[in-house]
């Protein structure tokens, strides 16, 4: 499992030599103001000991545990959905008859038929317009450690908003700034500024026309590199990256197997791909191994003829559950089905793994196990586009038969030396050490915040080292509650539920970031705590971890020891069900989430 | 019994149910398939409960068995015997000569592009290739004004529209065009290429009905498939056919319910170069009943006297259009897509069309330059005509010049496609592939002389689908992009190098013709 990290005992950031070595002088106004602008970029980190770096050993990757509330919770929720559904109708019954001009576009009209079918829409009328406000609340200046909401108000219960001139400035936990690269200033941003000042702002071609510059193959060599395969291709798009390649790889007479909570690019891709898909339940080897026999041993439907390819899709970490794809489960099952494997690391390239090279560098898996690594350059390097690595002969036949490549605009110089220069940081070529505390502190702030919201008794979903966190929800109502009370707190989360996720299992999700510093997370497990009070989300039954400090002498592997053998005994396992008290939480955190999580 | 009896009795009897229902072998499976189905479709799960409980009905008062699948049933053995016999096809086909070829001579740009462009090999190249038309590329203010943005908001949004990634910036973005075209409201999306793909499918579902020109380029192609629609081709910009097309589809769907109707067409053609005749398909959009979605990505910037597009230059008031979808990519220099169009349209993409929804915004540098680009369409017309000047000096060197091509674009069009005479084509009997040949090396000798043109692109067809099942293919087509950043003198010195270029390919002897043609 995962063992202790012995953290370097040398320090590498040079911030602190320097300050060890020149006398202390107050800033000026200028610089106090300038470094409070980086500092909500970028937080500085608190201590030495905020450091962490995740990998996983071993050879069973096992399921998160997955809690589920009590019964009350749950049936509360369908009953919840039973009225709102039951309150809409009714409302449209009268709102027809009454205010027939407000329905006027869910109807034929005029010889045209509704751009919006009554049906489709009931949901966003009559559900999603209640949270509308937790929505697409527009954002100014920087997405990182703290960003900029601007605030806006609507008078028409969410139909329409109204901006009011003002802004909040609140702590983010919603963007995908993993490594904390958005940011305006520092090295990325230089680079950014030199490289607009000489290439312009754009190639205005296609990668396949006049699109490719020096840049293109400088970023295509250094991801190449990044991720341990021998050539990689870039585009202006992540969605586009998924929904261009999948065409170009499968057709008719091929099987896409694709895990069921894949991502809509990935789907988008699949669909239009031509091929069959198949699907198994999410993360789920047993699931995986049932289809592929049965599609392997049937062949293609009616003729039974055999599959020309099968493509194995996953993601590496799910952005909604916050799981990690099972990847030696998946590697052992290629190994015997020969199928191709095709890992969408969007999430986790740069998140994931003590070099930030994704799963595979997660699991020390050798990249050359799996087919085609894709990956999405928004999220951890806080630039735009995605990726494909692959074998060489992969790429070059991509290279001319991808729609993205043909058709799609090349991606910018600004963004390209975003790229280059985030990844220039994480390997270590640029700003030594900088990387390293980077993805120190993304491992870190992941495992701290997971850790001490279980403790307080909330069902948080997903592996101990990721840094999405699901906090659930189940009730629809608590859903705009949790978030304006978090909003109240100046932190922007982001609640998701149906159709997002299953019915019954809305959530919020807190995006972690090497941008936040302790004092954040703690700013954040306070506010769970006081809001979990009110709106009654401390429902973990305790089977998912956050349980009490084991007494002197005993080991965590001695308590599981011990478990299994009740197990085997037939003797039941009492779990109590965390309940923190948070100034505990605080106390313990740093220490215990260096060892495994319990 | 007191209530907290009764409470208790009720919980036991509840648990005790569940129990039951759990050990009952398959329970499992049964409320994971309710569940997951019912998280796609509650109608469906409805309406599937209906079906086994007639299935049910139906199993039962048969005498004898129904079952009937077709499924070969295999012992545990034999699938692992057919697992052991299985052999993939490799993951990707090797590639073709001609796809080597290709790879092997795309151009590499050192440096930045502009009117002159320095190539990875070291020479110094016209580039008429690039869709830099202003050669805003080299502009120094806009380049300033980005770098403001990148000072305040730095590069990526770091999230999709709905989750925080909506910026001031983007809004802004968003009104410039609204207000530029003349429509109600505008979304802006984070690459043009897949903007027209996710806005078909965001309105036209299954069941509802597309007609469309048969020269579209291939973003619409993947939009209209997955759509799942019915699809009717119209011959390309032939108007009398569109009408019989949307005559035939009144007729044969006057009994049925009402579907919602869609005309798909370009501004100007991606594939042929020619524009549309926007006041005959509203007219006839209007006559029959249909919505219009007009892709625009050749067009905005273009034509119009401040770019406006083909509403522009036909005189067609933009909100006749339904949806006008375009590029901030090409002419514009900047990146991103959009679709404009009345706010009921634009809201309801911000929830359902898949580009936008899963996918992060566009960054705030590209939106705050597509504005300025815009502004400057705007302030100085004078660069548009200065642009039409030069696309008619290179029309002279070609078309009518050149024996052997002729130019398919629209006289506006600064992408010029040149395409063979049909004459020389029967008399050589080329086939699409051998044309490709000739256009490449055409491509190459101009690049020997110095000048950067391209080819028209086409996708190979879908893996799995012959060749001949592709439907309406473009015909091969030299690809010249004519720029402001050249002057008239040296476009028509361009043009003459192309020209030649032509005629050498075309006189020498023994042309390399195709491996596939046979
Ligand atoms: C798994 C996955 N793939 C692809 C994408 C699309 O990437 P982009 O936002 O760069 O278009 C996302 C983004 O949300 C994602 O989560």
């Amino acid at each position: 499992m995962k063992g202790p990290l012995s953290l370097p005992t040398i320090s590498l950031s040079s911030a602190k030599d320097e300050r060890a070595t020149t006398l202390f002088q107050p800033p000026s106004p200028s610089q106090a103001r300038r470094i409070a602008r980086q500092n909500a970029q970028f937080g500085p980190l608190g201590s030495q000991s905020h450091r962490y770096s995740s990998r996983f050993e071993g050879t069973d990757f096992p399921e998160p545990i997955e809690d589920s509330p009590p019964y009350y919770f749950l049936i509360t929720t369908y009953i919840s959905y039973l009225v709102l559904i039951a309150f809409g109708h009714v409302r449209d019954f009268f709102g027809k008859r009454l205010r027939p001009e407000k329905y006027r576009h869910l109807n034929a009209s005029n010889g045209y038929a509704a751009l919006n079918s009554d049906f489709d829409n009931f949901y966003v009328r009559r559900l999603k317009m209640r949270l509308n406000d937790c929505f697409a609340r527009p954002v100014t200046g920087v997405p990182g450690r703290y960003v900029t909401l601007l605030d806006r108000k609507s008078r028409d219960n969410n139909e329409t908003f109204q901006m009011m001139g003002t802004i909040t400035e609140t702590l983010n936990m919603s963007s995908y700034n993993y490594l904390g690269f958005a940011q305006s200033e520092g090295p990325c941003a230089d680079a950014v500024e030199a490289t607009v000042r000489k290439y312009g702002m754009s190639l205005a071609s296609t990668r396949g026309d006049a699109g490719t510059s020096d840049l293109h193959i400088e970023v295509e060599n250094l991801i190449a590199r990044f991720v341990g395969k021998p050539a990689a291709m870039v585009y202006s798009m992540g969605f586009v990256t998924n929904a261009a390649a999948f065409p170009a790889i499968v057709g008719k007479g091929c099987l896409i197997i694709s895990d069921e909570l894949n991502h809509a690019s990935i789907r988008f891709g699949s669909r239009s791909s031509g091929a069959m898909i198949g699907m198994f339940k999410h993360n789920d080897m047993k699931s995986l191994e049932c289809v592929l026999r049965d599609a392997i041993s049937q062949g293609q439907p009616r003729t039974h003829r055999p599959w020309k390819k099968i493509l194995v899709a996953v993601e590496g970490l799910y952005s909604m559950e916050g799981t990690m794809c099972n990847l030696p489960g998946i590697i052992a099952l290629k190994r015997k089905y020969k199928f191709h494997l095709y890992v969408d690391e969007a999430h986790s390239i740069g998140a994931l793994g003590p070099q930030g090279r994704g799963v595979c560098d997660y699991f020390g898996v050798d990249p050359s196990e799996v087919d085609i690594l894709m990956g999405t350059l928004t999220k951890s390097f806080g630039a735009n586009g995605g990726y494909i690595a692959a074998s060489k002969s992969v790429i070059d036949k991509l290279k001319v038969t991808n729609a993205a490549t043909i058709f799609g605009e090349a991606p910018t110089p600004p963004v390209l030396m975003q790229i280059a220069s985030s990844l220039k940081i994480i390997s270590g070529e640029l700003v030594p050490g900088q990387g390293e505390e980077r993805l120190q502190r993304l491992a870190f702030n992941s495992r701290y915040l997971r850790l001490g919201l279980k403790r307080l008794g909330f069902i948080i979903f997903g592996h101990d080292d990721s840094p999405i966190i699901p906090l659930m929800l189940y009730n629809p109502a608590k859903m705009p509650a949790f978030s304006h009370e978090m909003l109240r707190r100046k932190i922007s989360v982001v609640v998701v539920g149906y159709p997002a996720t299953p019915l019954e299992s809305a959530r919020a999700r807190f995006c972690v970031s090497a941008a936040h510093t302790k004092d954040d997370l703690d700013r954040m497990l306070i506010a769970c705590d006081q809001i979990g009070d009110v709106l009654q989300l401390k429902f973990s039954s305790g089977i998912a971890g956050g349980a009490d400090p084991l007494p002197d002498g005993l080991t965590n592997e001695m308590e599981m020891e011990h478990r299994r053998w009740m197990r085997e005994n037939g003797k039941e396992v009492v779990v109590k069900p965390p309940r923190w008290r948070l100034e505990d939480v605080l106390k313990r955190g740093v220490e215990d989430v260096k060892a495994p999580l319990r | 019994m007191d209530l907290e009896e009764v409470q208790a009795h009720l919980r036991r009897l509840y648990a005790d149910a569940t129990t039951h229902f759990q050990k009952m072998p398959g329970s499992a499976i049964l409320l994971r398939y309710i569940r997951s189905s019912y998280q796609n479709d509650p109608v469906r799960s409805a309406f599937e409960l209906l079906l086994f409980l007639f299935v049910i009905r139906y199993l039962l008062s048969s005498k004898y068995s129904t079952k009937k699948e077709n499924k070969v049933r295999l012992t545990e053995d034999e699938i692992d015997e057919l697992v052991d016999e299985w052999t993939p096809e490799p993951l990707v086909a090797p590639q073709t000569p001609f796809e080597e070829n290709v790879n092997e001579k795309s151009p590499v740009i050192v440096g930045p592009t502009g009117p002159r462009s320095k190539l990875s090999n070291g020479k110094t190249v016209t580039n008429l290739a690039s869709f830099n038309f202003y050669n805003f590329i080299g502009n120094e203010a806009l380049k300033e004004k980005a770098i403001q943005t990148l000072r305040t908001y730095g590069v990526g949004p770091c999230g999709p529209p709905g989750f925080y990634g909506t910026m001031d910036v983007h809004m802004k973005t968003e009104a410039d065009i609204a207000s530029h075209l003349g429509t109600p409201a505008c979304i802006v999306y984070a690459q043009a290429f897949s903007t027209i793909s996710s806005v078909i499918p965001a309105f036209s579902k299954r069941g509802d009905v597309i007609v469309v020109d048969k020269a579209v380029n291939y973003a619409i192609r993947k939009g209209i498939q997955l759509s799942r629609s019915t699809i009717r081709w119209y011959e390309h910009n032939n108007m009398e056919d569109l009408q019989r097309v949307l005559a035939k589809i009144t007729k044969e769907q006057a009994s049925k319910p009402l579907t919602r109707r869609f005309i798909i067409t370009e501004g100007l053609f991606e594939n042929v170069g020619d524009c549309v005749d926007l006041p005959k398909v509203i007219e006839l959009k209007l006559k029959y009943k249909f919505r219009l979605i007009l892709d625009e990505t050749w067009s905005y910037g273009v034509l119009g006297r401040t770019g406006r597009g083909v509403t522009e230059q036909q005189n067609v008031d933009a909100t006749e259009v339904d949806m006008i979808t375009g590029s901030l990519a090409g002419p514009l220099c900047a990146g991103g897509g959009f679709c404009a169009g009345s706010e009921e349209v634009v809201e309801h993409q911000r929830i359902s069309a898949a580009a936008y929804t899963f996918s992060a915004a566009l960054p705030a540098m590209l939106s705050t330059t597509a504005s300025e680009t815009i502004n400057l369409l705007q302030e100085n017309p004078e660069i548009l005509t200065q642009l039409r000047d030069n696309v008619k000096a290179m029309r002279g060197q070609l078309d009518p010049r050149s024996d052997w091509v002729k130019c398919s674009s629209a006289v506006d069009n600064p992408i010029m496609l040149l395409v063979l005479k049909p004459e020389h084509i029967t008399a050589r009997n080329l086939s699409p592939a051998d044309q490709e040949w000739i256009f490449q090396d055409v491509v190459d000798e101009c690049l020997a002389n110095n000048v950067l043109i391209t080819r028209l692109k086409t996708m190979p067809a879908a893996l799995g689908v012959a060749p001949k099942d592709q439907g309406w293919q473009p015909q091969p087509a030299l690809k010249v992009c004519i720029t402001t950043g050249l002057s008239k003198k040296e476009t028509e010195k361009a043009g003459v190098v192309i020209r030649h270029a032509i005629t050498k390919i075309m006189t020498r002897k023994n042309n390399r013709l195709s491996q596939t043609s046979t």
